[in-house]
């Protein structure tokens, strides 16, 4: 059973410091259980986020020496016994207290995203869609919103003025997942373009490499979209699609 | 003394937790028209629902053509061992299909049969595969769906917001006080309706799948504002969570593994399910392993394998395995698929799984067995109410989800909980809203109850020395884990009783150190509340039901009883006291009744 320096931030939005605290740790714990040992020993009225305590709900996201992950899927045998383990707020959000932060931007951009429009099912009554086709949205609806992607985005994390006009990682995936519904029929460009703000992003891939679903944020989500607002922008294949007419409504 | 004023929200509808009932809820109450709050103790699409792995119970007969309401139905009332409320089981079978369907045009992306229509998968106590699934997500998919058509609705969403009790006017629910996590500020809603959409109970047990949040608010809620609870000695230990290591203990291994092909073994490798096998399902279920090998291919000519027998019946058996020492090292049982299935298939059909052994036990599950047992995972018994509307038996109130009680009767079937949300959800939101809409009266929110509820709340910061809040919530789990488990006895019942009441009296001496902004200890402070509050009730049930059934297993009891299986037992509180009655479960119509004749 070895004792670890858990070294906890502690403070709310005027301030706050790292607090050291000795706490053992049984075979197969996870952060969160140390930080749940905490509450119940030292430090009774800590602020941490939690929930299912399975990787299911997103809700302990911190960055556990100084890297943004889950509490409740950090095992301590990570660590070397008797280490000093560092926990502190995901850094991007407003500090309400402790381990617990604002994520109200990202229900603000939730609420902004054009939503789905299916087209009328078939005759009988019923949607039909192949399992290929459904797979490539499925990815994007393994996100369970913990927001580590928008912490690591620097466009978010270290710009507060491109706030208003970029939604970041977890929103581009989110559209993605919208647009790639096999029976989609709005088109989100200028959303993404105007209101997501996707050219902001500059491919750094922070937000694929944190992402606890290992969802491929970048390679599938965000690349195919830069690529989709290039080709709406070329000229020739403007010209080639009032050819052939017929494009998505607009949201 | 002038009164002090709270932070007010008015509301036709307020409805309280935002997992799959209370969204669907409130989506149903804003398309009447009327004015919706929807508050949450967690942020908006954390609620249990998200943990829900299986899949959605709904007979639309996409791979089993055979399949109708009227099987659904009949599979339902018998995993409940026939104390199911009918009406209930009778609307859930016959709406779900369409609830499903509901889901897929607001962008659920459910798997796919080879048609393109929504697959569905075997799971236990159904006769026909019927899950529409997403892998072994589909609580998240559900959730997701409902969060994001829910936004664009224009309902009032109040996160991190935690309600303490309901208020009334006269015989009426008229509202409900609560406080902010962020900032500990008290908050008064006032509705005509209010719509209990809270969950269960886990968090009184040591060893349970359920999140923080399980702490028995909303039966709570009803049981203090005075409506009925039914049937809570019924508590389903899901067969199959994790053992091991230590900190993972109970955290749920989805059904899914079973009806994709696992199955039990004990530490002599022998499929133990075969020497379990009830009288009750005897006829429908295979006796010898190679018909149950020969049902995964061919399930038209062969009965269906015993791994797949309802919850109640497998958590006995494992239950029964471990303790003759047949168990696996660390105290549960083997549960095998690596030997069935493919690493791909295993892969593409349960990735969390593969996902959550790997990262917290580190065991591959495509290489090597798990190693399960029985987990507390979800209450039957909650909140009594009319079938239809969902209406308590309170005015005003209504609830749906896991915190109503009498659909599932004295066990659930996996499976039926995604669209009983669905179901009783959107029928809670009609209900309320209709309720609201026709009531023509004024309710005034009485500012002295308010006041009450705020001192209460709030006195665990001014008291001298005093208790711990989380050494009392872990002293409550040992004492429910240990006497109010999976095999009840009346000398343990007891015992437990008594313990409660120590429990609360120290709850009453619960002093919490900090300010009011986000303090865990006062929020855990103030959950012993409901948390003693439903441990009370199930363990007074428990002991007021002398038979087995279900959920309820007493060891001096052994036997399921008829006269048993024709009463709910009731609670309620007069004089600040549990009251325990027995009552007449509603009568089946004969039309329904013969269902159960024809098929043997």
């Amino acid at each position: 059973m070895p004792a670890f320096t858990m070294r906890v931030f502690r403070g709310n939005p005027g301030g706050g410091a790292l607090r050291d605290y000795k706490v053992d740790a049984d075979e197969g714990m996870v952060v969160l259980d140390v930080i749940h040992r905490l509450q119940a020993t030292q430090a009774p009225d800590l602020a941490c986020r939690w929930n299912c305590k399975a990787g299911k709900c997103g809700s302990c996201s911190a960055e556990i020496d100084g890297k943004p992950r889950l509490m409740c899927m950090t095992r301590m045998d990570i660590f070397e016994p008797g280490a000093t383990v560092t926990v502190t707020p995901i850094r991007t959000f407003p500090i309400i207290r402790d381990l617990v932060t604002d994520v109200s931007y990202n229900y603000v951009k939730a609420r902004q995203v054009p939503p789905l429009r299916l087209k009328p099912p078939d005759a009988d009554g019923k949607y039909r869609m192949m399992q290929e086709d459904v797979e490539r949205a499925q990815e994007f609806h393994k996100c369970i919103e913990c927001f580590l992607c928008q912490d690591v985005c620097h466009v978010i994390r270290d710009h507060e003025e491109h706030k208003p006009a970029f939604s970041g990682p977890r929103f581009f995936i989110k559209v993605a997942g919208l647009d790639m519904h096999p029976l989609d029929t709005i088109d989100r460009s200028e959303f993404v373009r105007a209101q997501a703000g996707i050219g902001l992003c500059n491919i750094t891939k922070c937000c694929t490499e944190v992402c606890p679903e290992h969802i491929h944020i970048t390679d599938n989500g965000i690349i195919p979209m830069k690529e989709r607002m290039a080709d709406n922008f070329d000229p020739i294949v403007w010209l080639l699609r009032k050819f052939r007419g017929g494009r998505p409504e607009p949201a | 003394m002038a009164k002090a004023t709270y932070e007010t929200h008015e509301h036709d509808v307020i409805v309280i937790g935002a997992g799959g009932a209370g969204l669907r809820a409130a989506i149903e109450a804003a398309a009447q028209g009327v004015s919706v709050g929807l508050i949450c103790k967690s942020l908006l699409g954390k609620a249990h629902t998200v943990m829900a792995e299986g899949g959605i119970a709904a007979a639309m007969g996409n791979v089993w053509p055979e399949d109708n309401w009227q099987v659904h139905f009949r599979d339902t009332m018998r995993g409940g061992k026939m104390l199911n409320n009918w009406r209930m089981a009778q609307l859930h079978a016959q709406e779900a299909p369409d609830r499903v369907l509901e889901l897929e045009r607001w962008g659920a992306l459910f798997d796919r049969t080879k048609e393109g229509l929504i697959s569905q998968r075997d799971f236990g106590g159904h006769r026909y595969a019927r899950l529409a699934h997403v892998g072994d997500r589909t609580g998240l998919e559900m959730i997701r769906t409902l969060q994001y058509h829910g936004i664009h609705q224009g309902i009032d969403v109040y996160m991190e917001c935690n309600i303490q009790r309901l208020v009334k006017d006269g015989d009426r629910v008229c509202g409900a006080v609560g406080y902010w996590r962020k900032n500990g500020e008290m908050v008064v809603f006032k509705a005509k309706a209010v719509v209990l959409a809270t969950g269960g109970i886990g968090r009184a047990w040591k060893v349970t799948s359920n999140s923080w949040e399980y702490t028995g608010d909303g039966h709570s809620l009803a049981l203090w504002a005075g409506a009925d609870l039914i049937d809570m000695e019924f508590v389903q230990f899901h067969p199959t969570g994790m053992v091991w290591p230590p900190s993972v203990r109970g955290i749920l291994v989805t059904e899914s593994v079973r009806g994709d092909g696992g199955t039990l073994k004990n530490n002599k490798g022998e499929q133990f399910m075969f020497n379990y096998i009830p009288e009750f399902f005897k006829a429908e279920t295979a006796d010898n392993i190679e018909e149950a090998e020969r049902w995964y291919a061919d399930k038209k000519n062969n009965r269906r394998t015993p791994n797949l027998l309802p919850r109640d019946e497998v958590a006995r058996a494992i239950n029964s395995e471990i303790k003759a020492g047949r168990g696996s090292p660390h105290g549960g049982v083997f549960l095998d698929i690596c030997t069935r299935r493919t690493a791909d298939y295993i892969m593409k059909r349960l990735p969390s799984m593969y996902h959550q052994f790997k990262e917290l036990a580190g065991v591959d599950i495509t290489k090597e067995p798990m190693e399960v047992g029985p987990t507390q995972h979800y209450v039957m018994g909650g909140v009594r109410v009319d079938p239809d509307s969902t209406a308590g038996t309170v005015p005003g109130l209504f609830a749906a989800g896991e915190v109503a009680g009498g659909m599932h009767g004295s066990n659930r079937l996996g499976g039926n909980s995604l669209s009983d949300l669905l179901v009783f959800g959107r029928r809670a939101g009609l209900g309320a809203a209709l309720y609201a809409k026709n009531f023509g009266g004024q309710l005034v929110v009485d500012s002295g109850q308010v006041e009450a509820i705020v001192r209460e709340a709030l006195e665990p910061f001014d008291r001298a020395g005093g208790e711990n809040p989380y050494a009392i919530q872990a002293d409550l789990q040992e004492t429910m884990q240990s006497l109010v488990g999976l095999i009840r006895t009346e000398a343990e019942l007891k015992e437990a009783i008594k313990k409660i009441e120590v429990l609360k009296q120290r709850a009453g001496k619960v002093r919490v150190e900090g300010g009011r902004v986000y303090n865990a200890g006062w929020h855990t402070a103030l959950d012993l509340r409901s948390l003693l509050t439903v441990a009370e009730c199930s363990a007074a049930a428990a002991l007021e039901r002398k038979e087995s059934r279900g959920g309820h297993t007493r060891d001096d009891h052994p036997y399921t009883d008829d006269t048993w299986g024709k009463v709910n037992v009731v609670l309620r509180l007069r004089d600040g006291r549990v009251q325990v009655s027995r009552e007449p479960l509603p009568e089946m119509p004969a039309e329904l009744k013969a269902l159960f004749q024809e098929r043997k």
